[in-house]
């Protein structure tokens, strides 16, 4: 975290932005905020931001379409800060590029950590081939995976698993993008096996697979591991 | 009668009189202008009257007025606003009628319409003009009108008996009763012949011929007598009811009570006009009773009965039917429960002496019983006897030319069969082989074919088999005989058969008819909603009367629809009109009736208690006799009946559904208010208190902990009643994706975290649990909301068991707790909406059960709550879904 991370704060809603602002302003980011689509989309052109929230519930557009515009030419991770709580659209939402999300109404301190997982990864700080998250370290170049400095044995499919999952920690990851990423193309719609592997992959990785720390479902949507 | 009912106006009367005055009210007025023949200046007086009234400001038109051409008559018809006849063109000629449509829309307020008895030409909505004036009164248009005495019904038949003219125009007897006004108009016999010959009244070339048949000084006396008594007894008569209804006690006027017995000959006619007369004169109250006896009615019998009943209706007689199978002890029964002071009866029949014997013993015991009641006996009339002297009764020719065939191929056959054997069996065998096959036929053939196989047979049997062969002579008397028997025994065994086959076949068309009432009761029993009524009652009518009918119902506008349309039965616009009219004036119209009978259907109305549910319309190609009649009113009054409860119904459950809606809005409201000022209380006042002063951060971290719990708590609300609005629209569809239920366990331990602090929960998962196909978000929802639940209702320490197992088909989640448990009466209620059990602990709006059972049903399962056997609930969820082994995927 540096001085220099602006965050753009696209909503509609005074009462939201002023929270966030305070929020966020406590804890060492710049905030500049937009109240509609059109303003945002300017905003994110001229501050160019370290990070945007983006509502998708704005007066002028919807936000899914302001989504779109913005990844046309924006990297930079997007978190989705919504009171639609549907699942589809917020699938939907994470398929045009969202990095996170988040629905209204939220937790300030779980925002904070949903801003620093996206921002450390879109800098890049998985350079570190060996990633460590409790007793867990995976070795990614080597595919070796210890529990309490133990070699535990995973099937090629559940190390890609553990991998994309561990690679991504923090952020949700949606079914489909899972399947894809580790079954291949024709597997998206085969929720079944992505359950499965998640059961085993538990039963090796987790202290009490009966209350997950690591592997987390997000109801619906998809995986997040770990924080 | 003692003398203290005598002073005292009986209530039922009073209350007739009063509920009379205010139809009164509303209907138009009839004012009759009355004489006792043509040319007394009825027409004249009523323009002059309508003249006079116009003068003061009123608002006048002619409906029909016949000058004759009479020049004074003509003159008085200026002035006045004249409706155009309606030309209707019947049989190459043109008849010109009264316009009512157009009066009634003119809506003036008097309307002069002439000859009251007139009968419309064919095409008009009514047969009779009396018809057409009811409906402008029903409009609250005042008529004035012209009768003269021969066209009253009570009166006709002695008008004919003087003048020997037959009238055929003639005007119930209720209709100039209830007149509101009725004014004589009287002429001396010598001044009506007068203006006769002076051409005043009809043109010339007619009135010769008229004054010779009619307008005799003998006959027109006898007539304006009729006319001046009739007037006087209605005067006399409104006396009566004016001191009724004033309450005016004195001598009443007559008390006495006429009583008149009719039954189904056609004496009665007679009967029931004289004893109107005799009750106009003696200004006296009348009522026909009828003794329903154990004497079967013949079909024409049953025609002279609906007759005589018609009649009495027309004269304004009201009929009671009594069945008693002893007619005297009914009649003076009866009589005296009614006080009535003197019977009426006719001369029974006279056809043999054992009638003769019971003549004498129905009038003398009549007379016997009767106590101090007057007994009228009035001789039959001559013309009538024709109609019922008792022939033996021959079955009717009706066969059809095959049977005359098949009989005669038959006896011959049989005859040539014989004829090979004859030797064998010897000629006065083969009459008795004969006279089997006559009856045996009979079994199956009418009359007439067993007439013509009886005389064949009896020739056939003579030519070919009596001695001397093939001659029709005959040597021995004892054959003579036995062919002369043989002939009457085949015809007699031949229609006794046939009329026993008759009789049968009544029997069994009345069986059928029940059978068929039965089963239309049944079925119409069974049947719900307003479509499936008018399939049945479609199916039924085409069934049991083979008509093709169609219903129209009235609608919530109260307007008429034709609710079936799998019929050939088109309506045009007009035809709607006559349903519409039948609809509001409860009497059938169309074919066969005196209402608008050019149509092509007849139509019924379907009337119930509380109003005509719509009409019925038939394609009928004959008028009903007697017996359809009976079964046909049998039928619609059944169906009304059915189509009213369903109406009714439907009124009832929309009546329901607003209350229900309206009841749940105020909990709704009650409890939201409840549940929202709370949270909002606690912040308001917690951030209050931490914006007005600094405390320590002791006491600052309590507050801000308060505010943090009630935000939540209203979170929950809000999230319940979003999810409450979503399941009652209906809009949400479970999403299918194959789910791990330890994620469900997991997701509800990890959401309740703070509130299952207190609590010990242990989840039991079957280690070979199967994946299902679920919509986790939803399944997730309700067992938030039961092990919610749970933990609101449970004391703090106790155990919350989640048992989660799939079951032949079904996930079943149960969710088990040690709490206070359910009462018995909230076992069923508890997942209504915004129920809250009477022992409930926790706060709330009730809405988290019903959430859970909106979200099961969303996916087809059932949820059930019950108490467990020591202490506690249990609530199941049973949710059929797909499973999917996990083993296969490793």
């Amino acid at each position: 975290m540096t001085d220099t991370d602006t965050i753009l704060i696209i909503d509609d809603e005074v009462q939201i932005r002023r929270l966030l602002e305070i929020t966020l302003t406590a804890n060492g980011y710049k905030i500049s905020d937009a109240a509609s689509g059109k303003e945002g989309l300017v905003f994110a052109a001229t501050i160019r931001p370290t990070l945007i929230i983006l509502d998708l519930g704005l007066p002028d557009a919807d936000g899914i379409d302001i989504l779109k515009k913005l990844r046309e030419w924006y990297l930079k991770p997007i978190i989705i800060l919504s009171v639609r709580d549907s699942e589809e659209d917020i699938v939907k939402a994470l398929d045009y590029g969202a990095n996170d999300y988040l629905t209204k109404p939220f937790r300030t301190k779980e925002l904070l950590a949903r801003i620093r997982v996206a921002i450390r990864q879109s800098n890049g700080a998985l350079n570190n081939p060996e990633l460590s998250f409790g007793a867990l370290t995976i070795d990614l170049a080597n595919h070796i995976v210890r529990k309490n400095n133990e070699v535990i044995k995973l099937t090629t499919t559940e190390f890609s698993l553990l991998a994309l999952l561990a690679k991504n920690a923090g952020r949700v990851l949606t079914h489909q993008f899972i399947l894809k990423e580790v079954w291949g193309m024709g597997y998206v719609q085969q929720t079944q096996y992505l359950r499965v592997f998640v059961a085993q992959l538990r039963k090796k990785i987790e202290e009490d697979p009966a209350k997950p720390k690591l592997l987390n479902t997000e109801s619906g949507i998809g995986y997040r591991f770990g924080s | 009668m003692n003398s203290l009912d005598e002073n005292r106006p009986n209530p039922d009367e009073l209350l007739a009189s009063l509920i009379n005055e205010e139809e009164k009210n509303k209907r138009g007025k009839l004012k009759i202008f009355f004489g006792m023949c043509a040319g007394v200046g009825k027409t004249y007086t009523m323009l002059e009257t309508a003249k006079a009234e116009k003068l003061k400001g009123s608002d006048i038109v002619i409906g029909y007025v016949e000058t004759h051409n009479r020049k004074e008559t003509i003159e008085l018809t200026e002035g006045f606003e004249l409706v155009p006849r309606k030309t209707y063109d019947y049989k190459n000629t043109s008849i010109q009628e009264m316009d009512l449509d157009t009066i009634i829309a003119r809506k003036p307020q008097i309307v002069l319409v002439d000859e009251l008895a007139h009968t419309n030409a064919p095409g008009s909505r009514h047969t009779k003009r009396y018809h057409d004036v009811q409906e402008i009164l029903e409009n609250g248009i005042n008529v004035y009108t012209t009768l003269n005495v021969q066209h009253l019904e009570s009166r006709s038949e002695t008008v004919a008996q003087i003048t020997g003219i037959i009238i055929h125009e003639t005007l119930p007897d209720k209709i100039f009763e209830n007149a509101d006004e009725v004014e004589l108009v009287d002429l001396t016999p010598d001044e009506l012949l007068q203006r006769l010959s002076d051409g005043k009244v009809y043109t010339h070339e007619r009135s010769r011929e008229a004054i010779e048949n009619f307008f005799r000084k003998g006959n027109i006396t006898a007539l304006r007598e009729m006319a001046l008594r009739i007037v006087a007894d209605r005067v006399d008569k409104q006396l009566y009811d004016y001191m009724q209804h004033k309450h005016i006690r004195g001598p009443w006027k007559s008390g006495l009570h006429l009583l008149v017995a009719i039954d189904y000959r056609h004496q009665s006619l007679r009967l029931l006009r004289w004893a109107k007369n005799l009750s106009y004169s003696m200004g006296a109250s009348i009522q026909a009773i009828y003794i329903e006896t154990l004497h079967k009615l013949s079909l024409k019998e049953h025609e002279q009965l609906d007759k005589n009943f018609k009649l009495a209706e027309q004269l304004g007689i009201k009929i009671r039917i009594i069945t008693d199978s002893d007619a005297v002890k009914a009649i003076v029964n009866f009589a005296e429960k009614e006080n009535v002071t003197h019977i009426i009866v006719g001369k029974p029949r006279v056809r043999n002496i054992l009638s003769m014997f019971l003549l004498g013993n129905f009038v003398n015991k009549l007379v016997r019983y009767s106590g101090n009641i007057d007994v009228y006996v009035l001789g039959s009339d001559r013309q009538a006897k024709d109609h019922f002297r008792k022939k033996i009764s021959v079955p009717p020719f009706t066969s059809n030319i095959t049977q005359y065939i098949i009989t005669s191929l038959l006896v011959v056959i049989f005859s040539l069969l014989s004829y090979l054997i004859r030797d064998i069996i010897g000629y006065q065998v083969v009459s008795f082989g004969l006279l089997f096959l006559v009856s045996i036929l009979a079994l199956f053939y009418g009359t007439g074919p067993i007439l013509l196989a009886a005389i064949l047979s009896s020739l056939i049997w003579d030519y070919f088999f009596i001695p001397p062969q093939f001659t029709l002579y005959i040597q021995k008397p004892l054959d003579i005989m036995m062919l002369v028997m043989f002939f009457f025994i085949a015809l007699l065994n031949g229609i006794l058969t046939s009329r026993v086959r008759r009789q049968e076949k009544k029997i069994r068309v009345r069986e059928e008819r029940t059978n068929a009432l039965y089963q239309l009761t049944r079925e119409l029993t069974l049947a719900s909603g307003l479509d499936e009524v008018t399939s049945i009652t479609v199916k039924y009518i085409h069934k049991y009367f083979n008509l093709d009918c169609t219903i129209i119902l009235k609608n919530d506008l109260n307007r008429l629809d034709q609710v079936n349309h799998d019929t050939n039965i088109r309506l045009s616009e007009n035809e709607l009109s006559i349903a519409a009219w039948v609809y509001k004036h409860s009497s059938k119209a169309g074919k066969h009736t005196d209402t608008l009978p050019s149509s092509n259907y007849t139509f019924y109305p379907l009337v119930g208690n509380s109003g005509n549910m719509g009409v019925i319309a038939v394609e009928q190609l004959n008028v009903f006799t007697q017996g359809e009649d009976l079964f046909w009113e049998a039928f619609l009054s059944q169906i009304s009946g059915k189509y009213e409860r369903e109406f009714l119904w439907n009124a009832a459950k929309k009546a329901d559904i607003l209350n229900e809606s309206d009841k749940l809005y105020k909990i709704l409201f009650n409890s939201i208010s409840h549940e929202l000022r709370i949270p909002v209380s606690t912040i308001i006042g917690a951030s209050d208190t931490l914006l007005s002063q600094s405390y320590p951060d002791e006491t600052r971290q309590k507050l801000y902990n308060e505010i943090n719990i009630a935000a939540i708590r209203l979170n929950r609300l809000i999230e319940n009643l979003l999810n409450m609005s979503r399941l009652e629209s209906g809009l949400i569809k479970p999403r299918l994706d194959w789910c791990d239920v330890h994620d469900l366990a997991n997701k509800i331990a990890e959401s309740l975290q703070q509130e299952l602090k207190p609590f010990k929960l242990s989840t039991i998962i079957p280690n070979d649990m199967p994946l299902v196909k679920i919509d986790f978000g939803f399944i997730e929802q309700a067992l938030y909301n039961l092990v919610l639940n749970a933990t609101q209702n449970s004391p703090a320490g106790s155990r919350i068991r989640l048992k989660i197992f799939y079951d032949n088909g079904s996930l079943v989640l149960e969710v088990m707790d040690r709490g206070i448990g359910l009462r018995e009466s909230d076992l069923s209620s508890v997942f209504n909406k915004f129920y809250r059990g009477k022992d409930a602990r926790a706060v709330g709006t009730g809405l988290g059960l019903s959430i859970v059972k909106g979200f099961t049903e969303a996916h087809k399962g059932t949820i059930t709550a019950e108490n467990r056997q020591n202490g506690g609930a249990k609530f199941t969820m049973k949710i059929p879904v797909e499973i999917s082994d996990m083993k296969k995927y490793s």
